[in-house]
């Protein structure tokens, strides 16, 4: 069967793409070989269930402590990409796209991994970040460098406006809800024409500069371009690279600042709310606060991300903030594994990056991507890398405090 | 409604040889048309166990769900008498009571499963750190302060692990622990807020005789050396009567009896709701929970 369906172009597809035979090639094979294996082992089924799990959670537990090496090698490398020989204008440009969707997911990695709270309207926050630059920039001439935190002021507000009417949803009812004002957002700015300029979009969004130096080939009079001043050559490609510098930036601070907060008091609260709601009411833990800053916090930093995306596109359109890119964020949170920060980036690349690699297959892309979800949900339902690890640790508070008493 | 300060039909005055922390005046919470709890009035000494007893279905979780603030009561006065001022719980969320100063453990125990033994006990000091980590900005830039508080709060939880004899399970998830292991960690969790009042909801609950024998010690340690009151709802009568100073007998709502173990053994009311009258055919309401 292998042979025929490598055998030229036979029917059974409606086009001639080689690589795609060799995937389903290579699945058959797998599942074939699969189906030989447990015949002859003849398991029960609930021991391999129980065996699977445990061994996701190792590969899962061996890439949490492999961290402390692996982050440093994939951070310089993150760093040293632009210059490296493969790195041309596509190719980065794909790099900040996937680097702007690690930094979604570990931004609603706050709200999903660790607040437990499922958000399928995180994209608002995300739209509310772009047009906050946009009309700030467009409206009062505000500099990309004051309207970061701006735009991340006004998504908290927006993540805290939608906190309080679902602070006593859960589940499914919850993610409804988040559903329903995702949508929300999106229609105001279509409706919204005198703010927004309706379905247009808005355009003309300035570019960011290197620290007041722009990125133009001749600048006004009196300014100073980054070339000019650094005595390069002129090419499209610094600002590109700024671009992904900045992304890069933005998304290590979500990280850091994530891991950070993890291990402090309110960070355990998220996560005991997650683990039981009522027992935490029962030890003085405020609920509503607590559910507040989850969603206030993973909305600031899809604000910022908004509004680094509004810079780079210098055109948004309430076509960008549709309920498939929060589709996709949760699922880049889902599959690399709720609270894993090392399995968002393995995701993004996996979900953003494959998809764009081979554009040549855009009309099967979502075929993929459907089949790629069922087989996860059926051999990793708890996501690529899920393995949690305790923040704090008896035994290495023991030892420190033996070594400095 | 019965008159105030006349308790229902147990007659008997309540004994209460310390201060008073909390006391309970006319509590009824209905339910639509269901009266879980009639008109009850009870006083909890401030370093005594008080033990709240009855058949099933008596109405005793409810008057935990009420003095927890999970529950509105529909009359009464909660009142928790603390050294500076009282407290009229009746009227407080859950949380803020908890802040107070009353913590409780359940009937069908809550931990946070997926976090680890160690970590359940630093969540309970919740407050106190968030209030060290400057609501999380001194504790992001780890301040001296947020630190020597971190270390106090693992230190705390290290002395409770102690009492519970969980120190050697300290960094393994709280859901994977044997069952007796988390009725004693839930306790522990609950100790680690710093009440001045305990509530246990049935903490002898599927325990086998030698782990019932070391939460009697374990209870008898917190009221002797943390001198805290303590609330009990139990069925087994090793503790109940092993340990309790003043027992409060509960059958449909109201209160039939309430006294020290000796009075309350052998009060005729509580007998006839837990063995049935003799004078009839004897079948009663059962003997629940005997």
């Amino acid at each position: 069967m292998i042979a025929l369906l490598l055998s030229g172009n036979d029917g059974l597809l409606p086009f001639d793409a080689v690589i795609i035979k060799w995937i389903i090639a290579l699945f058959a094979l797998v599942i074939g070989l699969r189906a030989a294996l447990r015949l002859r082992r003849a398991e029960a089924p609930e021991a391999a269930e129980v065996d699977r799990d445990t061994a996701m959670d190792r590969i899962g537990a061996w890439v949490q402590r492999s961290a402390i090496w692996l982050g440093p090698i994939a951070l310089v490398f993150a760093i040293a990409m632009p210059f490296m020989p493969f790195a041309d204008r596509r190719f980065i440009d794909l790099a900040i796209l996937v680097m702007t969707y690690v930094m979604l997911g570990w931004g609603l990695n706050v709200v999903v991994g660790l607040a437990g709270l499922l958000d399928l309207g995180y994209v608002a926050f995300y739209a509310v970040g772009a047009y906050s630059y946009a009309l700030l920039a467009l409206n009062f001439g505000i500099s990309f460098w004051l309207s970061l935190p701006l735009a991340g002021v006004l998504a908290a507000s927006a993540g805290v406006i939608l906190g309080f009417p679902v602070l006593r949803l859960r589940g499914d009812y919850l993610a409804i809800v988040t559903l329903g004002f995702g949508e929300m957002i999106r229609i105001i700015l279509i409706n919204w024409y005198a703010l927004t300029n309706g379905p247009d979009g808005l355009s003309g969004i300035p570019r960011p500069s290197f620290f007041g130096l722009p990125f133009t080939r001749r600048p006004e009079e009196g300014v100073t371009s980054f070339h000019q001043f650094f005595d390069l050559d002129y090419s499209t490609l610094h600002r590109i690279i700024f671009l992904y510098y900045l992304i890069l930036a933005l998304a290590l601070i979500t990280n850091f600042f994530t891991l950070r907060i993890r291990k402090l008091p309110i960070g355990r609260a998220w996560e005991a709310l997650r683990e039981d709601e009522i027992a935490c009411r029962s030890l003085g833990i405020n609920p509503t606060n607590t559910k507040l800053t989850a969603f206030g916090i993973g909305a600031m930093f899809a604000g910022f991300a908004g509004s680094f995306f509004a810079t780079r596109q210098g055109f948004i359109s309430p076509e960008s903030f549709t309920f498939i890119e929060s589709a996709l964020i949760l699922s880049i949170v889902v599959l690399g594994g709720m609270g894993s920060q090392i399995g968002v980036v393995v995701a993004a690349i996996l979900l953003i990056g494959m998809p764009e690699w081979f554009r040549d297959l855009q009309q099967y892309r979502m075929l993929a991507f459907g089949a790629g979800m069922v087989g996860i949900m059926v051999w990793r339902p708890r996501g690529l890398l899920a393995h949690r690890d305790p923040t704090i640790l008896l035994s290495r508070f023991r030892a420190k405090r033996k070594a400095s008493p | 409604m019965t008159a105030a300060g006349e308790p229902a039909g147990g007659g008997a005055a309540v004994h209460v040889a310390s201060q008073p922390i909390l006391t309970v005046e006319h509590l009824t919470m209905r339910f639509g048309g269901l009266v879980a709890i009639d008109d009850l009035s009870f006083i909890a000494g401030a370093t005594e166990i008080t033990a709240i007893i009855g058949p099933n279905g008596a109405g005793k979780t409810t008057v935990f769900n009420c003095l927890t603030g999970f529950y509105q009561p529909t009359v009464g006065r909660l009142t928790l008498h603390l050294p500076n001022r009282p407290l009229y719980l009746e009227r407080m969320e859950g949380f803020r009571i908890a802040q107070a100063g009353v913590a409780r453990t359940f009937q069908n125990i809550r931990l946070f499963p997926g976090m680890s033994v160690l970590e359940n006990l630093v969540a309970a000091q919740h407050v106190k750190l968030m209030r060290a980590s400057l609501f999380t900005i001194g504790g992001l830039f780890n301040l001296p302060g947020y630190r020597r508080a971190e270390a106090e709060a693992i230190e705390k939880a290290e002395y409770w692990l102690d009492k519970v004899s969980l120190v050697d399970l300290a960094d393994e998830n709280a859901g994977n622990l044997p069952y007796g292991a988390q009725r004693r960690l839930e306790i522990a969790r609950a100790m680690c807020t710093d009440p001045v009042l305990l509530c246990l909801d049935e903490p002898a609950a599927g325990l086998n005789p030698r782990e019932s024998a070391e939460l009697n010690e374990l209870l008898v340690f917190i009221r002797d050396e943390h001198r805290i009151g303590l609330l009990l709802i139990e069925h087994d009568m090793n503790v109940v009567m092993g340990i309790s100073d003043h027992i409060v007998v509960l059958d449909y709502g109201s209160k039939i009896s309430d006294g020290t173990p000796e009075m309350v053994r052998n009060d005729p009311n509580v007998i006839r709701a837990y063995l049935g009258d003799e004078d009839e055919d004897g079948d009663g309401q059962g003997a629940a929970g005997c």
